[in-house]
């Protein structure tokens, strides 16, 4: 299935949105920034790949390692950054930072740090969407690791009783924290495989070639929102980066192994910026320029995120923890 | 007026609002046809399809996670767990998720949702069918814990659960299934957070959850033979929990015992105890005592869980020592 040279531009646009994102959110922890990162670098072809084939309505759920998913589906960097930067500003008003952002205008139902919990509840996102009589399919984001939890095989099984219009897609960075998915899943030929258990489709896929990331959204995704149950889709990708920025990720692989995956073979971004020199859909000139533009709307948005407040402690909870009905339980002494 | 049972009442208040909201469903281990492990659903499949009272496997995380899921998108769910000590397996769901969701988003998500469960001892449940898990949930910020001891509070308190926009863990206990009372047959709700005096008096105060009400109650009227006249205070939401009436009841009698059907400790009677002593230390004429379960597992046999279980003579024997000593 081919795709437009307009929408290989936009996938790429938004994978080079994603990479520059992290890799400022980076720096910025660095300097001081609060919190954790799970840097996506290296897995930006999978959301980008898929998100242009996504309509307005649909809903999307991702996890801790969620920046690229969140940006591929139309996130602004200052909202994104405040929230990094626990200021007011932010999506979530600065008090969850990097790996709970929800922004339910792009219809971004949140991400949970809890490994595996975002898909019996993409479940019920698409069981609720469904009974509400809308068209919307739910993109539910995961890594390898969910595999392994009771959370995946409940929130599939509930999908594939009901028939319920899931994406899940399948981030295999081969890592779960510092355990190749091989360990545990070796006798597996992919992670795919798992989807048998549940009668439904399964496929596996080069996570690091856009190209491919794209044909495949476009063909499954208007099959999901026909009504034909849900899909396992796993893309095969690799974590570049540690656990978290506080890993540097060569205890447990080797230098060797992590250099391969940033050569123009295989990384994502060198993979696609060739793909499109080669078929003339993009120019070095207008590579940097894209450069030049978002490194500007980076500054900016740290800009914006160091001039923005902190939310005041007495606003913080007026959203949690039934204000009103209780408010002495608000007091530490 | 009319009598229903406390099945009959939590029925009759899922029939009303499933007839409200098109937005509210219920989804839960065998609730449809076979009308729930305790029929509290029976009938319901029947009146409202399929769709909206939905059979699900067997699934503790998928229920509660769909429940939550659903909920975020604007359905107000009722998911049933048979038994609440099945919901330590849906505990991630409720602990992690559903109590976080709304303060993580900075307000922007919410979750109406109910997890309906019952608990409590007295059938030779044993051990994983008889325990009462309400402060594990009621020690989690973002939810609420609602547990009503009358057919007249089940029903009206369930209303308000289903409306509130908070998850709300909504504990009912099977030994008060067949229990009856005045139900109205109108639309009436209970407010979540507010105390009940269910008795009157001025020596004791009772402060008693479920099934320790009953025996509270039964306690009440051999303590009047004896002059001792006890007042009780049912929570009947432990989370948020109105205080205000457990303390002003205290300052009145003067004495306080705690009545509840969990281990006795690190539990409601700390808490209660806590508060007391904290903001209403010199009204005390004696010491705050608990009456609870001992700090074991829920037995099966009859004389065990008799044994185990706090029962009418207990209250009996704590209000009479709590008179003597003041």
């Amino acid at each position: 299935m081919t795709i437009d040279k307009k929408k290989l531009k936009e996938i790429y646009y938004l994978m080079k949105r994603c990479r520059a994102f992290e890799e400022r959110s980076i720096i910025e922890l660095r300097k001081g920034m609060p919190g954790f990162i799970h840097s996506s670098i290296g897995a930006e072809a999978i959301p980008c790949g898929i998100s242009p084939f996504l309509e307005e309505d649909d809903y999307i759920l991702t996890t801790h390692r969620g920046h690229s998913d969140i940006i591929a589906r139309g996130a602004n960097f200052n909202q994104m950054m405040a929230e990094l930067y626990a200021r007011d500003t932010g999506y979530c008003k600065g008090v969850s930072g990097s790996m709970h952002i929800a922004a339910l205008d792009l219809n971004i139902i949140g991400a949970t740090g809890i490994v595996g919990s975002g898909i019996p509840l993409a479940s019920g996102v698409a069981l609720g969407s469904k009974m509400k009589k809308s068209n919307a399919i739910t993109v539910c984001y995961f890594g390898d690791g969910s595999t392994c939890t009771g959370a995946f095989h409940e929130g599939l099984t509930f999908a594939a009783a009901f028939d319920l219009p899931v994406l899940f897609v399948l981030v295999n960075n081969q890592y779960e924290e510092s355990t190749h998915w091989t360990y545990w899943g070796g006798k597996l030929k992919n992670l795919a495989e798992r989807a048998k258990a549940y009668g439904i489709e399964g496929l596996s896929i080069d996570g690091n070639n856009a190209v491919e990331v794209a044909e495949t959204a476009k063909k499954i995704v208007p099959k999901i929102r026909s009504g034909k149950g849900p899909i396992l889709l796993e893309c095969m990708t690799y974590r570049i980066h540690g656990h978290h920025m506080g890993d540097p990720g060569t205890e447990y692989r080797n230098k060797e192994e992590v250099k391969l995956w940033q050569t123009k073979e295989k990384e994502p971004i060198k993979r696609m910026f060739q793909y499109l020199i080669d078929h003339k859909i993009l120019t070095e000139a207008e590579d940097k320029k894209i450069d030049a533009q978002l490194e500007k709307e980076l500054d900016e948005a740290v800009q914006f995120s160091l001039s923005s407040k902190e939310i005041e402690p007495s606003d913080a909870f007026n959203d949690s923890v039934c204000k009103g009905l209780n408010d002495f339980m608000l007091s530490k002494i | 007026m009319r009598e229903l049972t406390y099945r009959e009442a939590v029925r009759e208040a899922l029939r009303e609002e499933l007839q409200r909201d098109n937005d509210v469903f219920l989804l839960g281990e065998d609730i449809g046809v076979f009308g729930g492990s305790y029929k509290v659903t029976l009938g319901l499949v029947k009146e409202f399809g399929t769709e909206r009272v939905l059979d699900t496997p067997l699934s503790e995380v998928g229920i509660v996670g769909a429940a939550i899921g659903a909920a975020l998108v604007g359905m107000r769910p009722v998911a049933e767990i048979m038994y609440i000590d099945f919901s330590t397996l849906a505990s991630d769901m409720m602990i992690n998720i559903a109590a976080k969701a709304r303060f993580m988003s900075g307000g922007k998500l919410t979750v109406p949702m109910v997890m309906r469960t019952q608990g409590g001892g007295g059938v030779s449940a044993g051990p994983q069918h008889s325990q009462s898990l309400e402060t594990m949930f009621a020690h989690i910020p973002g939810l609420i814990v609602v547990q009503p001891s009358t057919p007249y509070d089940a029903k009206g308190l369930l209303k308000s659960s289903i409306r509130n926009d908070n998850p709300v863990v909504f504990i009912e206990h099977k030994g008060l299934y067949s229990t009856k009372g005045n139900v109205p047959e109108d639309d009436y709700v209970i407010p979540l957070g507010k105390a009940d005096i269910k008795r009157s008096g001025n020596d004791v105060t009772i402060v008693a959850l479920q099934r320790s009400v009953v025996y509270a109650q039964e306690a009440a009227k051999k303590l009047a033979e004896d002059g001792i006249d006890v007042e009780i205070i049912d929570p009947m939401t432990i989370k948020p929990l109105d205080k205000e009436t457990i303390i002003k009841s205290v300052q009145k009698t003067g004495r306080l015992l705690i009545v509840y059907e969990a281990a006795k400790t690190y539990g409601f009677g700390a808490e209660i105890a806590a508060i007391v002593a904290d903001e209403a230390l010199f009204y005390l004429d004696a010491p705050i005592k608990r009456v609870a379960a001992l700090d074991v597992p829920i037995p099966f046999g009859k004389h065990l869980e008799d044994f185990v279980l706090p029962n009418a003579s207990d209250i009996v024997t704590v209000c009479k020592q709590l008179m003597d000593r003041s």
